[in-house]
């Protein structure tokens, strides 16, 4: 069995690098030479981040139920990194909607904000995981004790609405949100099922 | 995990925008040589049967506006064509064995002269125009694109609709072999479109079979489709086999699948905003990365030919 120490010395900076990875193909797909973001690229860069950014929230969530299922303990340590890669995804797919889609221009950012659903929703949720992001240093863990459990509880809200965020910006084709919704579904109930079991005994 | 989109256009294949420029010129000044031998039918459209082959004869036209046109690449492989896929590259990548041929279109319903025509003999009659339209996506992207077709209104006289007949309506080939979209059920298929019989008459819509002085490819809707340059890019249906005429507004296909969403008129209007999104502004294709969206305009910036047509009409409700 791996130690916690063992993994973050041999696991810890692979991963670290293979999280950035997604983020690294999207540079080099906008530089001519080596790649190409297709006939719209910012619809291309917008939608490829918020789906890793989708992806590293499910995958955030997922550390807890396997941790528990198999028993290493040193998963753990890839919660918190984990976290952090979702919300730099998310940050940047709403800074490409906010700085390249919209153009800074703020009476049609402020009106998508306040009158379509989809983004206010998802506006929620960056606003969520931006107060997760900024409270997840174990100073401030050590400070706020048992209200951090509490605020970072605010995931699960976060992930609900991110998934739901999705599904209702797609034009017809529901598919890939489904699924998105199935992982999350499984990875909620679990918790769900763990809760009822501890009650119960 | 670079997404490398393989190239099935060969390079020589596509027009370089110079030599298309110059081809455009040329037609230009034959037209006006030639046009008046033209004129009378004598010599009536070809179409040749593969995709991207040179048509011939082309006249050029006053309703096409001289913004920058988008290039071929954006055109054939950035589009919705959900009988080939359901991204936007989809039609691109999954078309290339579609056989456009032999392709017939059957005319029905209200009308004195009605039957099945074979593709060639259908625009026979009629000589092909360009049309260089910009084309709103209902999506909020935007391209210019230089069609080249048969204007629809010559197509709807020569069938003499009765005076019973209130719209017209098309319906693209179901063939779940030959459009493998089709085996998917996001939309009601066949694909069905419709005109009320004045528009149909106004002078804009065409029924295309080619772009940039080619014929149509199979991911733009070989080997004809619809273009309505005033309307939301879905009513542009694509490889049609069959135009109705009808008693009453027909059902299109988005409209069955979201009536709130999508009207039966679609026309782009700037202030009747999608449930969704926004339908002020538009991105418009190829513009590069850091440039800005642009307003849209109503009826697209063609209200001075189609505005007439909704005298009256309530555009926010009938959307």
């Amino acid at each position: 069995m791996l130690t916690t120490k063992t993994a973050r010395i041999f696991l810890k900076p692979p991963v670290f690098l293979i999280c950035l990875l997604p983020f690294f193909f999207i540079l080099t797909d906008s530089i001519e030479l080596t790649g190409n973001l297709g006939a719209n690229p910012i619809e291309n860069i917008q939608d490829r981040l918020g789906n890793w950014g989708l992806r590293f929230l499910l995958l955030t969530l997922a550390i807890s139920p396997l941790r528990k299922l198999t028993g290493q303990i040193w998963l753990t340590l890839f919660r918190r990194m984990l976290g952090l890669f979702t919300f730099f995804y998310v940050l940047m797919h709403f800074l490409t909607w906010l700085i390249l889609e919209q153009n800074i221009y703020l009476p049609a950012i402020t009106e998508d904000i306040i009158t379509r659903p989809f983004i206010t929703i998802g506006f929620l949720a960056l606003l969520i995981l931006l107060l997760l992001a900024s409270t997840s240093t174990n100073n401030i863990q050590r400070k706020l004790q048992k209200k951090w459990y509490a605020i970072h509880r605010l995931i699960y809200a976060a992930s609900i609405l991110a998934v739901w965020h999705y599904w209702w910006q797609v034009k017809k084709d529901i598919t890939e949100p489904l699924i998105y919704v199935f992982v999350l579904s499984i990875l909620l109930l679990y918790r769900i099922w763990i809760k009822y079991l501890s009650r119960k005994n | 995990m670079l997404i490398k989109q393989p190239s099935t256009i060969k390079s020589f294949e596509i027009t370089s925008e110079k030599n298309y420029l110059n081809r455009r010129k040329f037609i230009q000044s034959s037209t006006l040589i030639g046009g008046s031998i033209l004129s009378n039918n004598l010599f009536g459209a070809n179409l040749p049967e593969k995709p991207f082959a040179e048509l011939s004869d082309i006249k050029s036209s006053i309703y096409s506006t001289d913004e920058k046109i988008n290039n071929f690449l954006d055109v054939t492989s950035y589009n919705n064509y959900y009988e080939f896929g359901l991204d936007k590259d989809d039609p691109y990548k999954n078309s290339k064995d579609f056989q456009s041929r032999p392709w017939s279109i059957e005319v029905t319903g209200e009308a004195e002269k009605t039957g099945i025509f074979n593709i060639e003999d259908f625009i026979k009659p009629y000589l092909l125009e360009e049309r260089i339209y910009r084309m709103r996506c209902v999506e909020a992207w935007s391209m210019v694109i230089p069609w080249v077709g048969i204007p629809l209104a010559n197509v709807i006289k020569a069938f003499k609709p009765l005076s019973s007949a209130t719209h017209v309506r098309f319906e693209t080939l179901h063939d779940r072999e030959r459009m493998p979209g089709q085996r998917s059920r996001v939309l009601k298929w066949p694909y069905r479109e419709g005109l009320t019989i004045a528009e149909a008459m106004n002078p804009l819509p065409l029924l295309a079979v080619g772009i940039y002085g080619r014929a149509l490819p199979n991911q733009n809707g070989a080997p004809i489709r619809l273009v309505v340059p005033w309307k939301y890019g879905f009513k542009g249906i694509k490889g049609i086999v069959k135009m109705s005429f009808i008693k009453g507004q027909p059902k299109t296909s988005w409209e069955m699948a979201a009536s709130n969403e999508y009207g039966f008129y679609a026309n782009v209007n700037p202030k009747v905003p999608h449930p969704r999104w926004s339908q002020a502004r538009e991105r418009r294709i190829g513009s590069g990365v850091f440039a800005s969206k642009q307003p849209t305009q109503l009826f697209n910036g063609y209200g001075e030919q189609v505005a007439h047509l909704y005298d009256g009409l309530n555009l926010r409700r009938h959307f």
